[in-house]
């Protein structure tokens, strides 16, 4: 998968980690998916079609999605509460938002669908020519995940075409 | 979260909002922020069905609205919410800020973007600035000024 492609989005959450929480994260392992992603704490998706489509999963240590609904809500707050998946559905959306303003000013066109909470355990990848990489982000209040799968479509179309012989 | 100068209406009534946003944490947000500014919540809705008829029964000062949402989006919304009420002040709160979507927004009648994450001093901004074109509210400083 090209970094350019993905650089948006580890900006994109860096940013919203940092705000949400009030602290800093950084980025401790990056590793490329080779199967399903299992989930290892609390999972929102977002879908996104254009010219690259896929998704993202973002996915939370119970005690880091908490310690953000803490920051907003001022007070501490119960990783089993309602809010605290919603608050990592709105974390993704505001990652993939962010990061999707930035790739459309540089030309690609996009839409994004509402992010969803992620229930399964193990998440299908959303097709068999789409790459995955899973960067992890190291916070004061636990780890973060970010699962990005994408295919770029205008590359792939060119890789299928027929080679002109003669 | 820091107390801002509050925005109040002409006859001095709280400015009330309408907050639209499929997320709860956002709207929850969004809350605690309009209560900063001194401001009422006068409905709250999930999608842009909602909004229409939460707008009509409400009738608020401003709305805050997000665009991605499920069955109906915010520009759809905005744009019917317009055509039914041309009065209607619109705020697009979205993380995806994007030219195309900022201008498509605006064309259909919203009065002005933010992008998500929202910073409470911009929103507050904003909200003042919109508030005070339309002539809904006096200017902070002119508000303090006749209270003397």
């Amino acid at each position: 998968m090209k970094m350019d492609l993905i650089q948006p989005f580890i900006g994109s959450l860096d940013a919203v980690l940092s705000d949400m929480m009030q602290a800093p994260a950084t980025i401790v392992d990056l590793s490329m998916e080779e199967e399903g992603y299992r989930r290892k704490g609390l999972a929102a998706e977002v879908i996104f079609k254009g010219q690259i489509e896929g998704w993202i999963v973002l996915d939370m240590e119970p005690r880091a999605a908490a310690k953000v609904a803490g920051c907003l809500m001022g007070t501490e707050v119960d990783p089993a509460e309602p809010i605290v998946p919603e608050t990592v559905c709105e974390l993704a959306n505001m990652v993939i938002g962010n990061a999707v303003t930035q790739l459309n000013d540089r030309g690609f066109q996009f839409k994004v669908m509402p992010p969803s909470v992620v229930s399964a355990e193990q998440c299908a990848r959303p097709g068999h020519d789409s790459e995955a990489t899973i960067l992890c982000f190291e916070t004061a209040h636990g780890n973060v995940y970010l699962n990005i799968a994408m295919r770029y479509h205008a590359r792939r179309a060119r890789e299928r075409a027929p080679i002109p012989v003669g | 979260m820091r107390q801002f100068e509050p925005l109040t209406r002409k006859d001095h009534a709280p400015v009330r909002y309408l907050i639209v946003d499929d997320s709860v944490f956002a709207r929850k947000s969004l809350a605690k922020m309009i209560e900063s500014f001194g401001g009422q919540l006068a409905g709250e809705a999930g999608d842009g069905c909602t909004a229409i008829t939460e707008y009509a029964r409400t009738k608020p000062d401003i709305v805050l609205m997000d665009i991605t949402m499920p069955q109906m989006e915010g520009i759809e919304a905005v744009e019917r919410i317009v055509q039914e009420h041309p009065e209607a002040r619109v705020v697009m709160v979205s993380s995806v800020g994007y030219q195309d979507n900022i201008l498509a927004a605006l064309q259909k009648g919203a009065r002005h973007f933010v992008q998500k994450p929202v910073k409470p001093d911009a929103l507050y901004e904003i909200i003042r600035y919109v508030l005070s074109d339309d002539g809904v509210t006096a200017p902070v400083a002119a508000q303090g000024e006749s209270s003397r």
